[in-house]
């Protein structure tokens, strides 16, 4: 990509006005988008949050070299938490706790006061979005514990088997105290309140936001929202790989004897990379919640982690920008193929041969198949150094053998 | 003249289900010594290497580094105690550009973490910049400060080992133990990185040497050790070791 | 659940399909030091194509007896678990042989993904209900009630291990395949082909899960187009726990999870004062595998390698 390169070290003027285009074009897609209707930007909406959640893979997976893939479960804890502090959820939990456990209940009751047991928890944002990152973090931290000691495979495969018990969980923790109330989900979560503006929009407005005399739909205000959380992932992980944890996290993934034998403490910097990593996705799903209203198990399954593994690695392991466009392209592609193909298909052959759903799908496969065949690193990975000058040839005739410089 | 121990250790044994790799083998090495560790394939030169920087866990064994007992227990912490060792089979951080590879060497001794990472604030920038000048000093003090940029990897055989020491040394190490540093050099790239081990013994450091050019062990080593089958069979100065009956069975063999 | 023994008859039914599962895992590995993520799905092409025989039958030769029905059902879904597994070892992996190991478990993730859109699109999204073939008299044992599906599949199971064995210990290829196993670059040395040793791996193994599909489906009168993603998962786990890449291992290492799962699910509501129930039975594959990977990681039959620096 010639046009932008977002490369600060190597060319820092035109980095910085590429990121000046992109962040101007951003700011006012919305507006334009909307002209075609709420759906799209509802589309970009949830593709930021795949990027979020791909950013903070990128941190596991790219940076550290550790295969997760029950990373969705961290997007499940922050956005069940949310369900649970922030909707009607928490006096149902009370009410089962109290025909249960009559005891405990009611001491709880007598802490929370009958506020809480009318109405349940809602915590406003500003304690949700950090509460989320530390407990999707700690979560991080304790699932990837056992894994420290494996391999590349079983570390893959022991942390799926973690995703699927943390949905087992979810799907199941509503007898005899009702957590998650099972398969139905949590519904009325609620939306996002910033600055006594409820993104929502207030009752009766039709899903219109009033900012400072200037309205818009309810879907361009959380586009801001999450866009900002985006930038802010993107400005942390970039710090985080140009820091001596980022350094120390790839050297792991590079050599973990010669690493440990530099003086890292592996097990240390892998959890905080589990934790790290965590951490943003649990910030996801608590926008997620948020957003949606409501979470249920489904959301939550091995096809969306995998989904998530998929934008990382179509994009580029372990380089930000072309993660972020793995995930716009795998977050988006679908969606957009649905408004397009399916009346296409109509058209042509008169029903629906491939629905969107079976599209999503085969991209998702096909992009993993077919890079990891033929591009591994990526469609976008990271510029090399400034060696091989002329493409594939060794540099053994430019080696200094001797002293002499 | 000091005459400080740096390294000193005594009685380990190691064994491997039902072989016994290593039969009380212990070392004394004085600081500023060029100490070689010498003896045929399989005599247990790496494994002991293994046990001393932690990478084995010995069944028996006394370790003490400058004086302080240190526990062999994990690699780590024998590096943050003060020991750094280089591969027998390269172990670069192939993707990273030489610079990169020893800045990781500084790891254990910076400490800034994920909040100087994301803040960057004073403390934090000056860490890294100390990190960095560092380590593009030790790239030019082992010779290839003109490839800092380039990825470690695409370096000449003889560069890559020379990149390993410079990273080993970027942990301030009190005992430098090489692997077999020579291996796979032609004369020329052998007399050179002679030159840089007298040039890191006239810098003050301690050097552990496991090498197989027994010629070029002679004229570096101030004293050496010969391992036989995990046994030390002789000890003591260049000049005793080449006339040592037992070392010259061991390596000629008594078929010959 | 019922009766001790009940439990333990639906664990060795569930331990049987396992280990038919476990062992293309484990065979695979044993060769090439990968996980064929996607071998789950074979199991649940063998299941669906199964299904699609058994449709035909019954629309065109519907006197036939149940278990010849069941019979061409299996011998129909061998070969294209066959041809399916090895397109997945010639498409997939065979590229990535020498590539750093997670590429080929990327590629079998894809893989796996792209074989269930497939089998949605041909078999649909909804669970189809597979057709009732032998007799439901169920014979008693002891208190409990075992039925002739269950028993057929049992024997199926111990014919199809014992034959591999055979396979493995007295043929030339069996040996061919333990050398490849133990060190491939001597036995090509040897004048072993590995990529046609490789192949054949890949082919049995698909053979088994074929052999473990149409049985599960005849056990439990559903199958579905995910329906392999968990069986595959938990066979996996057994393979490890009886020791990867060992063959005696896979099959001990299916019967017993098998076990523990069947045994667990039916006391786990009493371990833990009814807090957790039998639907948490899909857990305990996961918590053995890590128990077992913390612990011991060669498994049950496993040999302790030690690392060379």
């Amino acid at each position: 990509m010639a046009i932008l390169n977002f490369d600060t070290t190597r060319n820092p003027r035109k980095a910085y006005s590429s990121m000046a285009v992109v962040m101007i074009g951003l700011l006012i897609f919305p507006f334009v988008a909307a002209q075609f209707g709420n759906s799209w930007v509802r589309i970009i909406d949830m593709a930021l949050l795949y990027i979020m959640l791909a950013l903070g893979l990128n941190i596991v997976v790219g940076f550290a070299g550790l295969l997760d893939l029950g990373y969705i479960a961290f997007y499940a804890v922050g956005a069940y938490m949310t369900g649970l502090l922030a909707s009607p959820q928490f006096a149902t939990l009370l009410e089962s706790l109290i025909n249960e456990y009559p005891v405990v209940g009611n001491s709880l009751v007598a802490i929370l006061g009958p506020d809480i047991q009318q109405n349940g928890i809602h915590l406003s944002v500003w304690l949700i979005v950090p509460l989320a990152a530390a407990l999707a973090g700690l979560f991080g931290a304790l699932l990837g514990a056992p894994t420290l000691k494996l391999r590349g495979d079983y570390l893959a495969i022991v942390t799926l088997g973690f995703g699927e018990i943390i949905r087992i969980f979810m799907n199941n923790l509503n007898e005899p105290i009702n957590f998650t109330n099972g398969p139905q989900g949590i519904n009325l979560i609620d939306p996002i309140r910033v600055f006594g503006v409820n993104l929502a929009g207030e009752a009766g407005s039709r899903a219109t936001v009033v900012i400072g005399g200037f309205s818009m739909p309810s879907v361009n205000a959380y586009y801001f929202l999450f866009l900002f959380l985006c930038v802010a992932v993107v400005f942390i992980t970039s710090r985080l790989q140009h820091s001596r944890l980022g350094r120390a996290w790839v050297a792991i993934r590079e050599d973990e004897i010669a690493a440990k034998a530099m003086g890292i403490n592996t097990r240390n910097v892998k959890l905080l990379a589990f934790s790290m990593g965590a951490s943003f996705g649990g910030i996801a799903g608590a926008m997620f919640a948020s957003f949606q209203g409501f979470v249920s198990p489904e959301s939550f399954s091995l096809t969306e982690s995998i989904a998530v593994l998929a934008m990382v690695v179509l994009g580029g392991i372990g380089h930000i920008p072309g993660v972020i466009m793995g995930g716009a392209l795998l977050a988006a592609l679908p969606e957009v193929l649905r408004h397009i193909v399916e009346p296409l298909q109509e058209k042509l052959f008169g029903h629906v041969l491939i629905e969107a759903e079976v599209l999503r799908q085969l991209l998702y496969g096909l992009a993993m198949v077919l890079i990891m065949l033929n591009r591994p690193a990526g469609l976008w990975p990271a510029p090399k150094h400034e060696d091989r000058p002329d493409g594939d040839s060794d540099t053994k005739d430019q080696s200094s053998g001797t002293m002499a410089a | 003249m000091s005459e400080q121990v740096i390294l000193n250790i005594a009685g380990v044994n190691k064994r491997f289900g039902g072989l016994q790799a290593l039969t009380d083998v212990g070392i004394k090495i004085m600081k500023g010594q060029i100490y070689g560790l010498i003896g045929p394939n399989g005599a247990g030169k790496t494994t002991f290497f293994n046990v001393i920087t932690g990478l084995y866990q010995p069944d028996t064994g006394t370790f003490e580094l400058a004086g302080k007992p240190y526990s062999p227990s994990a690699p780590h912490e024998v590096a943050k105690a003060g020991i750094a060792r280089t591969f027998q089979n390269i172990r670069l951080f192939g993707e990273m550009t030489a610079l990169e590879n020893v800045m990781v060497g500084r790891h254990v001794r910076s400490h800034q973490g994920v909040f100087g990472a994301v803040f960057r604030h004073k403390a934090a920038r000056e860490e890294e910049a100390s990190i960095r000048k560092r380590a593009q000093e030790l790239l030019d003090f082992v010779g290839i400060g003109q490839f800092a940029s380039r990825t470690s990897r695409f370096l000449s055989y003889g560069d890559q080992r020379r990149l390993e020491i410079a990273r080993a040394l970027a942990t301030d190490p009190q005992l430098l133990a090489l692997d077999e540093p020579a291996a796979g050099m032609n004369a020329t790239e052998k007399l050179a990185l002679r030159e840089l081990l007298v040039k890191i013994k006239n810098e003050g450091k301690t050097v552990l040497l496991i090498e197989h050019d027994v010629k070029m062990m002679m004229g570096l080593c101030d004293r050496l050790m010969v391992l036989e089958y995990g046994k030390p069979i002789a000890e003591g100065l260049p000049a005793e070791i080449q006339s040592n009956q037992a070392v010259i069975e061991a390596y000629l063999g008594g078929s010959h | 659940m019922d009766t001790f023994i009940q439990q333990i008859i639906n664990g060795l039914v569930l331990g049987s399909m396992y280990a038919l599962v476990a062992l293309g895992y484990t065979m695979v590995y044993g060769v090439l030091n990968l996980i064929n993520f996607a071998h789950g799905d074979v199991l649940m092409i063998g299941a669906m194509t199964g299904l699609t025989i058994l449709k035909y039958l019954n629309e065109y030769a519907p006197d036939l007896p149940g278990y010849v029905k069941l019979a061409i059902a299996i011998g129909g879904a061998i070969p294209v678990c066959m041809v399916v597994n090895i397109l997945i070892e010639r498409v997939a992996y065979r590229r990535l042989r020498n590539a750093p190991r997670l590429a080929p478990l990327i590629t079998a993730i894809g893989v796996s993904t792209l074989l269930n859109t497939f089998a949605m699109m041909i078999w649909g999204r909804n669970p189809l209900s597979f057709p009732q073939l032998l007799s439901t008299d169920s014979v008693a044992i002891g208190g409990a009630l075992i039925s002739p599906t269950q028993i057929l599949l049992l024997a199926l199971a111990l014919i199809s291990m014992t034959g591999l064995v055979l396979l493995v210990e007295k043929t030339k290829m069996g040996r061919a395949m333990r050398a490849t196993a133990e060190n491939p670059r001597v036995a090509g040395l040897m004048g072993v082909d590995s990529n046609k040793v490789i192949v054949a791996t890949f082919a049995l193994g698909a053979a088994l899960a074929a052999v473990a599909g149409v049985m599960w489906g005849a056990n439990y009168a559903s199958v579905q187009f995910t329906m392999g993603f968990l069986p595959g998962l938990k066979a996996f786990c057994a393979a490890v726990l009886g020791g990867i890449g060992n063959i005696y291992g896979a099959m001990l290492g299916g019967i017993v999870l098998g076990l523990i799962e069947s045994l667990g699910a039916g006391y786990i509501g009493d371990l833990t004062g009814n807090f957790l129930g039998s639907h948490y039975q899909d857990i305990f594959a996961f918590v053995v595998l890590i128990i077992v990977l913390t612990v011991r990681p060669s498994g049950i039959m496993g040999e302790r390698v030690a690392d060379r620096a």
